[in-house]
């Protein structure tokens, strides 16, 4: 039986989970935002990512077969999605329960009561089958998919519409309801769910206009053309397939937790290690030529010297403040009002940089609005505001010992392109033009990818048996 | 917050616990005895020359780390703040400044006397210059004696530095001394003392060279903050200390014999993990939670430099009872804080080698502008000449606000794991740790 690692790393913004063989490859993926318990973060992360390595036996299983038909490959990456929208459906029922019972002990009044419970309905009846057309036809694109960022935006975008005396009764059973749906802990069950997804991708198919023009919301493309064309043939071809993978038993033989969260974790002490560590060990590996790894996170910045084995040899971090990491970002983001995942995209706008104080967040957001006041393009305080989170993470380097031949930038924050170009340009201006810099895509994933490699390393490490399995039913 | 459970005391703590009571009840009543006072540093001290004029020395240093482990150092900073001082000055001048504001009043609960004499002999620490300016204002009219130590810039002490400071003895220090107690300086008694003096740091020596064995006996930075304790304070020179270091002596011997671990306050650590080399003062205020970090992981620290500042005995310095002044001399220019930055590191890089150390640690101050200046060089450099991993924290000395537990806990628990992961994968590469 093959044997399967698993990493989890709790951050202060986001949970991830990594899952890879025996060969170190990862083929299970799985993050969600961390939240009040822990312990539900960290197990959404790893059923998502034991769930995203179902999918990934499948596709190697039949590794040559999507080579010659890409129909196939179409058909399983629609299926995963489709799966996450059950899952989703599942947390989203349980959410409706939730916003009942709060409404139910908060208003007393009969009346009241029963209407907000109707304006409940009818938010929901409005929000769900766009979401779920999200979810089908793969338009979630770069926003957040995590369950409770989805389902915020819908529901303000519908609060907002309703009369303005509504707002804080809405909000309030909102903000009482939002966090025990979210904490709650659900097993999913495979294969009942993979059965429905593909009950409802048939559907999808079925329904498929025949060209773009009759439905603009649908993305067209050669694939899904070719799906369309034979699409009960690969369902039946594939599912045999499908039935296989529902019902593989996953044999996860260690695990490491790690992140700014890892002591919460249900986990053995052995089997807990540093983000540091882990970061760098992840990056190592897919980098092999790196001695420098960068780590910008949600609340600390870690700038790391490994060795050729990738073990840590010093690292600076952060300390008193926490301006200049991921959570910067998010405050900025929220004082101008726009999403995370636009902050970068509109940085990249600026045509010059604004002079941006980076030694606090709070300051860094009065100083925002003096600018903005001042007439400064948004573009290019945001453009001064990236800058400035580099040359802070450029000062801990230089701490940390500075940049040997080859750089690994890694964190969620290694997703904004703003902070990319900039980093690229100081580390360039710094340390020489000749500096290999590697971002990967799955620079998120850096911590739970070094966590599963030292969960397969450290297998012999004497570690406490009978309480892993318990937490990995 | 870490669990303190209550101290095991061996027979050497109790030694010292004595002297120092005594100590502090003998300053209470100074009057009554009819012995003059002086104010003066750790780093390059004259304990004995102040001594044989049968004055007793106060160390501000001492008291503001004493605050800091009593609790007490928060208001004494706050009201030192509160009269101006900035955030950013050395925490144990506000410390000590805002202990004489609320009453002088010592470790022990006892009132400290106030100073006959102000004896400035700086080394290194550039603050301790403003620290006295400022004392001379708070006792106005109380004598100030200077001795100016010269820095080891170029590495070497020069039979000139010596004359330097020989001369500064006998024209500036020693008839302050004379002139404050109205007694001749006695030779042959502050030789006899340096007899003494060489006794104690002969036995000082082998007790921190005990940490080379493996594993350790001793934990040469928290428990040796301890161990140092006479010999850097008023004691240096006298016969209770060469008793204290004689017994203590004895204990380490002991202790090796019967194959035990460092003493911790909960215990002997039961099996060595990690052994580091420690540079920088520890934090005081939270000492024992500090300190906890390391025995529940097993690390030891072998060799440090903190328990150098008051003397660096280990490279062959004693006190020569045939050349008293001189001795002085060499001792004050000697200590570790008078030390440049290569020799400092020339120094570590030895400890690191000759104590088979697995890592170097630096803990560095915050409000120490002194010594923190100059350490991330100096770890660059360990970890360029000797290949161990090397780690760095904040604290401070004495300002609570600047000891964040979660944090500190966080970086030493990921520097452990380095040390860990770093025997775990060499082993499995075939490489020889």
């Amino acid at each position: 039986m093959s044997k399967y690692y698993l990493g989890v790393d709790l951050g202060s913004t986001t949970s991830k989970a990594v899952i890879i063989n025996e060969q170190d490859e990862i083929i299970g993926r799985g993050i969600t935002n961390t939240r009040a318990n822990y312990a539900v973060a960290a197990d959404i992360a790893r059923d998502e990512a034991i769930f995203n390595a179902r999918f990934s036996v499948l596709r190697k299983k039949l590794e040559a077969e999507i080579q010659a038909k890409p129909e196939y490959r179409k058909y399983i990456s629609d299926l995963e999605s489709v799966f996450q929208y059950e899952q989703f459906k599942v947390r989203l029922d349980k959410l409706g329960d939730e916003l009942l019972k709060t409404c139910r002990t908060f208003f007393h009044d009969p009346q009241k009561q029963e209407e907000i419970i109707g304006y409940l309905r009818s938010i929901r009846r409005a929000f769900k089958p766009t979401i779920k057309h999200d979810y089908l036809y793969n338009n979630l694109g770069a926003r957040s998919q995590f369950f409770r960022d989805i389902v915020s935006e819908k529901y303000n975008e519908q609060v907002n519409q309703l009369d303005m005396a509504l707002f804080e009764p809405l909000m309030t059973v909102w903000d009482k309801s939002i966090s025990p749906a979210e904490n709650e802990r659900i097993q999913f069950n495979f294969p009942e769910l993979v059965h429905k997804a593909m009950e409802e991708l048939k559907e999808k198919y079925r329904n498929l206009p025949d060209t773009a023009a009759e439905d603009t919301s649908v993305n067209f493309d050669a694939e899904m053309n070719l799906l369309k064309g034979n699409f009960d043939q690969v369902s039946e071809t594939l599912r045999e397939h499908i039935e296989e993978i529902a019902l593989l038993e996953f044999n996860i033989t260690n695990m490491t937790g790690t992140g700014y969260g890892r002591a919460l974790l249900p986990f053995p002490q052995d089997c807990i290690r540093s983000e540091i560590l882990c970061h760098a060990f992840g990056a190592h590996a897919i980098f092999p030529d790196t001695r420098t790894v960068l780590d910008i996170g949600g609340q600390d910045t870690k700038a790391i010297q490994v060795d050729r084995y990738g073990l840590v040899t010093s690292f600076q971090m952060n300390d008193r403040c926490a301006a200049g990491c991921g959570r910067y970002l998010g405050y900025i983001a929220d004082e101008m009002s726009i999403s995370l995942n636009e902050l970068g995209p509109m940085a990249m706008q600026a045509e010059k940089e604004v002079n941006i104080c980076s030694t606090c967040t709070v300051f860094a957001g009065a100083e925002l609005r003096e600018l903005t006041n001042l007439g400064e393009k948004r573009e290019d305080i945001l453009g001064g505001l990236h800058k400035a989170i580099i040359m802070r993470a450029m000062s801990l380097i230089a701490r940390s010992g500075g940049v040997f031949n080859e750089f690994t930038f890694t964190g969620g924050v290694a997703r904004n392109p703003a902070v990319v170009k900039y980093l690229t340009q100081l580390v360039r201006e710094n340390y020489g033009d000749d500096i290999r810099i590697n971002i990967h895509t799955d620079s998120i994933f850096m911590g739970a990818l070094g966590g599963a490699m030292f969960a397969r390393r450290n297998i012999n490490a004497a570690l406490p048996v009978e309480k892993k399995s318990a937490v990995l039913t | 917050m870490a669990d303190i459970k209550d101290a095991v005391k061996e027979r050497s703590m109790i030694l010292q616990k004595d002297m120092l009571a005594k100590q502090f009840n003998d300053l209470s009543r100074a009057q009554e005895l009819k012995k003059k006072v002086v104010y003066t540093f750790v780093p390059g001290n004259l304990t004995e020359l102040i001594l044989s004029f049968d004055m007793l020395p106060v160390y501000p240093e001492i008291n503001a780390l004493q605050s800091g482990m009593r609790k007490k150092s928060s208001e004494f900073i706050r009201d030192a703040e509160k009269i101006g001082y900035s955030e950013d000055v050395c925490t144990y001048v506000k410390c000590d400044i805002g202990m004489m504001l609320n009453g002088n009043i010592g470790p022990t609960g006892e009132k400290l006397p106030p100073p006959d004499l102000l004896l400035l002999s700086y080394t290194g620490c550039f603050t301790f210059l403003k620290w006295f300016e400022n004392l001379e204002r708070l006792y106005p009219g109380v004598p100030v004696a200077m001795l100016h130590t010269p820095y080891q810039e170029d590495g070497k002490i020069t039979p000139e530095q010596v004359d330097y400071m020989v001369k500064q003895l006998k024209e500036e220090v020693i008839p302050k001394f004379e002139q404050v107690t109205g007694k001749k300086f006695d030779p042959d008694r502050l030789s006899k003392m340096m007899e003494y003096s060489a006794q104690s740091e002969d036995l000082l020596v082998k007790i921190l060279e005990s940490a080379k064995r493996k594993p350790s006996p001793i934990d040469a930075y928290f428990a040796g903050v301890y161990y140092i304790g006479p010999i850097f304070t008023a004691f240096r020179g006298t016969e209770e200390a060469a008793q204290y270091y004689t017994e203590l002596y004895h204990e380490v011997q002991e202790r090796i014999r019967l194959g035990l671990g460092p003493i911790t306050p909960e215990g002997e650590m039961k099996e060595e993990k990690f052994r580091l080399v420690m540079e920088g003062p520890p934090n005081w205020t939270n000492f024992r939670e500090f300190w906890k970090i390391f025995y529940d992981v097993g690390a030891v620290i072998v060799a440090s430099t903190y328990t150098k500042v008051g003397g660096v005995y280990d490279t062959g310095f004693r006190h020569n009872p045939d050349e008293p002044l001189e001795s002085l001399a060499k001792y004050c220019m000697g200590c570790y804080t008078n030390l440049n930055l290569p020799q400092r590191v020339d120094l570590i890089e030895s400890y690191v080698k000759n104590y088979r150390a697995d890592g170097f640690l630096i803990n560095s101050i915050k409000s120490c502008n002194s010594f923190s200046a100059g350490q991330l060089m100096i770890m660059r450099q360990i970890e360029q000449r000797t290949g161990v991993q090397v780690g760095f924290i904040e604290s401070d000395l004495v300002d609570p606000r600047y000891f964040s537990y979660a944090n500190i806990k966080n970086r030493l628990e990921s520097y452990f794991q380095m040390l860990e992961q770093r025997k775990i994968i060499l082993e499995q590469q075939g490489v020889a740790v």
